[in-house]
């Protein structure tokens, strides 16, 4: 009989998945203002741009409200496990081993810090580029190139992140603990044995 | 009920996570300033890989519109009317206008939000080649060009028209100008920012003074030379 514990909670797991369909409507909305091909097809430039800039708005909004109505104080605790990085941790990242995790490897300490610190950055240069193209004073060369950098790099850490969480044979186990909350007690022990020991 | 925050956190762990975090806003946030010569940089460096595998899949271009749907081009219906303070009018259809003196440039294109499109190569007919044909009176000081994506409309004076690298672009790349570029032709004046560069030509007309076009009736200048004007360089 398998054994399963709590890896994360609804507070988590509602900040992860909120956070993800936000992403891919931004991303699918995006697009189609970026890519020549796509604004052909669909045209409606105004109507887009206004979608996207309102669903950023609110991917943001939602997210700090799920904070606020959900768990703070485990949120916090969250917060400093991502700050945290021990000698292991550290071993872990130039590819030492053994180097045993705890409930966040120092791969995935990374994704999470990047993709908050994106989260930041593409709310800064939306609203930069909504209100540049009304006022100069908001106007910088360089803001539409943030932007779309974000997107890339965003991208590449997505792909690395759907690999590991659905593909990879020793680490989609994980995928149970982003949806139903649990992992097994064997496989936490084999990947987050420091999170297991106590 | 197992607490998932149960991981005892080891004697000598340090904060670096807030670092990581801090330092990437800051990273992306600075890059407002120094991004766009970084990367100016970065690309010629990466311009021969990147003529091998294109990169960028959109060729650094973006596609602006103002209306809901792409003008769609007709060359039977299609016309090019040329009015207001002339002794000729004209109404050149796509063989007259593909008949006209032909001259190639290569130029960049400067978007006022910041991207630009280098070695773009242009075939088209210089707008005094035009003009020739069409004789403007003592009066006309100005062109107004009128795109088919209504209301979009813009203005130069005779002077700005004049300059050398100004053309009627009825090619890009090699290829008829496509759609979204503004087939079947559009104003090209390198030396200011797109906005200026009407798409979907459909007439010019030559009036006394030059007005505010589309996107300066919302604030953006009307003589708009890259890197001096809109809050560039000034």
């Amino acid at each position: 009989m398998t054994h399963y514990r709590p890896r994360f909670s609804r507070t988590e797991r509602t900040l992860h998945w909120a956070n993800a369909v936000g992403f891919f409507f931004l991303l699918a909305t995006g697009l189609a203002l970026y890519l020549p091909s796509l604004a052909v097809l669909i045209g409606r430039r105004q109507l887009i741009q206004l979608v996207h800039f309102y669903a950023g708005i609110a991917w943001i909004a939602v997210l700090a409200t799920i904070v606020l109505l959900g768990d703070r104080r485990g949120i916090l605790r969250t917060a400093r496990e991502l700050d945290e990085f021990d000698r292991d941790d550290l071993r872990w990242l130039i590819g030492r081993r053994p180097a045993p995790q705890g409930r966040f490897n120092a791969g995935q300490k990374l994704n999470s810090l990047l993709t908050a610190a994106f989260a930041l950055l593409f709310l800064v240069s939306g609203l930069l580029l909504w209100f540049g193209e009304r006022n100069t004073r908001y106007r910088f060369v360089s803001t539409v190139l943030l932007h779309d950098g974000l997107m890339y790099i965003s991208l590449v850490l997505l792909a690395g992140h759907l690999y590991l969480a659905v593909i990879h044979p020793a680490t989609r186990h994980s995928l149970r603990g982003i949806t139903l909350g649990t992992v097994s007690d064997e496989w936490a022990a084999r990947h987050h044995p420091k999170w297991t020991l106590e | 009920m197992t607490d998932i925050h149960a991981e005892p956190i080891a004697p000598r762990a340090r904060r670096f996570g807030r670092g990581v975090f801090l330092g990437t806003v800051l990273t992306g946030v600075s890059s407002l300033y120094w991004g766009a010569n970084v990367w100016s940089r970065v690309s010629s460096a990466l311009a021969p890989l990147e003529n091998a595998v294109p990169l960028i899949p959109t060729g650094g271009w973006r596609i602006y519109t103002i209306s809901g749907s792409m003008p769609h081009f007709d060359p039977t219906t299609w016309r090019l009317e040329v009015g207001g303070e002339v002794a000729e009018p004209l109404s050149l259809d796509y063989h007259d206008l593909r008949s006209l003196p032909r001259v190639n440039q290569v130029s960049t294109f400067h978007c006022v939000t910041g991207w630009t499109v280098k070695n773009v190569h242009w075939g088209g007919v210089r707008i005094a080649d035009v003009l020739a044909l069409a004789r403007p009176n003592a009066g006309a000081h100005a062109l107004e060009f009128v795109s088919a994506e209504v209301p979009y409309i813009d203005y130069l004076t005779l002077e700005q028209s004049r300059l050398h690298d100004v053309m009627l672009a009825y090619e890009m790349d090699g290829v008829p100008l496509p759609r979204e570029h503004g087939a079947p032709v559009r104003l090209v004046i390198p030396d200011m920012y797109g906005y200026k560069n009407v798409k979907w030509l459909k007439g010019i007309n030559l009036v006394p003074v030059p007005k505010s076009g589309y996107w300066e009736q919302l604030g953006y200048d009307e003589n708009a030379w890259v890197g001096h004007s809109n809050g560039y360089g000034i």
